[in-house]
């Protein structure tokens, strides 16, 4: 299982990333960042399969997978 | 080995002044009456190992010698006056960019495509900046071709020593005009090291070269610095011939090739025991102000321009209303004689 | 089991780029390249003017502003005085393809060693969303109101299809920000355009249909599939050299 980690500082809250999980493991965060914008979190339950798919798309490049 | 002496045209001395001086990039787009570089430089540049580029259009040969002096290397190009209107952009961005490079401009008769005939009518384009922003090229005109093949190789090591875009102005007379000229045995010095080129970032942290500040303040202060170096330009660099300031009761003022013609008339006045001074700057910026530092105020200077008046303005405030400034001046193609300037000094001694 | 991280060619800064901007992807996409080829030290990356005109602050390594359009004038130059170095230049449509055509077309034609990352994203985006040499007809914009209409402003220009009929042009793809695959199909066709330059092949260019969700007005999903659906039928994907 891989390890998701979004810097949310980053983020700028565009939700490309969530639109193209497969699993439908990012989800829109209520919170704001430091830059008062709805960023996205990884769903600490999910299981990641590690396709890359939502690093390869974020314009922020603020979305790291590790083993 | 001995002297060497050639007889060469003013373009050509100007690009062998070049070779000589360790340029080693030129991009140029044809113009009359300046071809004759574009073609020396085609054929010696590249002898000497330098690149030649013949460039699309001015807009894209004066950014080529942006890229290559952003590279580090000691770059020219030439062109004429409309040509030089077009290489403003660029001329900006150099200077903008604290670029050094060289920039020939053999004036043509204006404005619009005007016609091929010398003239001086881009004495404001070169001495005010020329495009848009607070900047100076430093401006050099030589009188000879001699002076033009000298004062080639001194522009590229003021380009480099002050980190601006420097500006050799003649006019058609000086680039068509062939003359001896005796080659300098000028060692390519070890050119200055330019730790701000773009070399790729090995062992270094990158170099960015750019002229863009956007974050509020930057580019004022930016602005002081350029400010700053041009007031120790202003200090360093004023460049001008004087001759028989000391009894001069009319001192004629030309640059270029009508400061020769300047000169011939002063000669024969001269002879005929008349007290007539010449002021030739050379540096047209920095404008020299030391020649014009006179205290008789019965002293009448005569600018001599083939211009409408417009190293005049320059004069004027050098002069600062100490003693009176005549003009005489002719432009679009007409270039004045010898007799024009005696006639118009006699009546003005007669006045 | 693939693992993802910043490339060491792009700092870790945060962008001036709007939420869904395909520049974002596109400058990680060549730090990317320059990592895996490792050229880091080798590359000098020429900046346009227009959205992308402070690259150079997301890049690290060493970099060239160039005046509107000029930027291939400039790479040529750089590339002259330095051909051992990698030098490529990152241009907009307004850029490339509208005030710097003519540096474009000779830069392709005299077969300059350089790689070009050509973003098409259809408009004006710095100045403020106007028409651009490849906004599509009908496309609204703040210079064609009521969108772009043949007879008033002539056709979405193909220049790519156009640098292809050059000789001295080594290599030309377009290739779309649509969706993660066509990011990594994008990314493959600019390490080729890459390893072109460092194999002495000549001029090669990459454009990429890239998103500006907000000068489309679309969310950044709808702009992805306004790519897919609507810019690729104008200006179709592939190899066009």
């Amino acid at each position: 299982m891989a390890k998701v980690i979004i810097n949310v500082q980053k983020c700028k809250g565009c939700l490309l990333c969530l639109n193209f999980c497969p699993k439908g493991l990012i989800k829109k965060s209520k919170k704001l960042n430091l830059r008062s914008l709805n960023y996205v979190e990884f769903d600490p339950q999910g299981e990641c399969l590690g396709c890359l798919q939502c690093a390869v798309v974020c314009p922020e490049c603020c979305i790291e997978i590790r083993e | 080995m001995g002297k060497i002496k050639i007889l060469i045209s003013g373009n050509e001395a100007i690009a062998q002044g070049a070779i000589q001086a360790g340029c080693n990039f030129y991009a140029g787009y044809p113009i009359t009456p300046q071809n004759e570089l574009i073609a020396y430089m085609a054929k010696n540049l590249t002898q000497a190992k330098g690149v030649f580029i013949q460039a699309e259009s001015e807009l894209a040969a004066i950014s080529m010698v942006y890229g290559a002096s952003a590279a580090g290397a000691r770059a020219m190009t030439s062109s004429s006056s409309p040509g030089i209107s077009l290489k403003q952009e660029g001329i900006s961005y150099l200077a903008g960019a604290k670029l050094p490079a060289v920039i020939v401009n053999i004036m043509r008769g204006g404005p619009g495509l005007g016609n091929i005939a010398p003239a001086q009518s881009d004495y404001f384009q070169a001495t005010r900046g020329g495009g848009h922003g607070d900047y100076q090229t430093l401006v050099l005109a030589p009188g000879s071709v001699q002076e033009a093949y000298d004062l080639t190789q001194t522009s590229f090591d003021l380009a480099d020593k002050y980190r601006l875009p420097v500006m050799i102005l003649g006019d058609g007379i000086l680039g068509q005009m062939m003359e001896p000229v005796t080659l300098s045995a000028r060692k390519i010095k070890v050119l200055p090291l330019k730790s701000w080129a773009l070399t790729g970032c090995r062992g270094r942290k990158p170099n960015i070269v750019k002229s863009f500040f956007l974050r509020e303040g930057d580019l004022e202060k930016f602005n002081l610095e350029l400010q700053k170096n041009y007031a120790l330009i202003r200090r360093q660099e004023e460049r001008y011939e004087a001759l028989y300031l000391k009894d001069a009761k009319i001192i004629l003022v030309a640059y270029g090739s009508m400061a020769r013609i300047a000169k011939s008339a002063l000669m024969q006045l001269r002879g005929l025991g008349k007290k007539i001074g010449l002021i030739r700057p050379i540096s047209l910026w920095p404008f020299p102000q030391k020649p014009f530092q006179l205290k008789n105020k019965k002293i009448k200077f005569l600018v001599v321009e083939m211009s409408y008046g417009q190293m005049l303005d320059d004069v004027r405030l050098a002069v600062c209303g100490r003693q009176k400034v005549e003009f005489l001046g002719r432009s679009g193609g007409g270039v004045l004689n010898e007799e024009e300037i005696i006639k118009k000094v006699r009546e003005l001694v007669s006045s | 089991m693939r693992t993802f991280k910043r490339p060491e060619s792009l700092y870790d800064n945060s962008t001036h780029y709007c939420p869904g901007c395909g520049h974002g992807i596109a400058h990680r996409l060549v730090a990317q390249v320059i990592d895996e080829l490792g050229i880091r030290e080798k590359v000098i990356g020429v900046a346009p003017v227009g959205c992308a005109v402070v690259a150079y602050d997301y890049w690290n390594f060493d970099c060239s502003e160039a005046a509107h359009g000029r930027a291939l004038a400039v790479a040529t130059a750089i590339k002259r005085v330095h051909p051992e170095n990698i030098v490529f230049t990152y241009q907009g449509d307004g850029d490339l393809a509208a005030i710097g055509t003519n540096e474009t077309i000779h830069a392709a034609n005299r077969g300059e060693n350089l790689t070009v990352i050509f973003i098409n994203n259809a408009v004006y985006g710095m100045t403020g969303g106007q028409m651009a040499p490849t906004t599509l007809l009908h496309q609204k914009t703040s210079t064609s109101l009521e969108g772009r209409n043949a007879a008033l402003h002539g056709y979405p220009l193909k220049i790519s299809e156009m640098l292809a009929l050059l000789p001295g042009v080594c290599y030309i793809e377009r290739v779309a920000f649509d969706s993660p695959q066509g990011i990594l199909k994008a990314q493959q066709a600019v390490k080729l355009a890459f390893e072109n330059q460092i194999n002495n092949l000549g001029f090669s260019l990459v454009e990429i249909l890239s998103p500006c969700p907000t000068y489309w007005g679309l969310n950044p999903k709808a702009a992805l599939d306004w790519i897919q659906e609507v810019m690729k039928k104008e200006f179709p994907l592939g190899r066009l050299k």
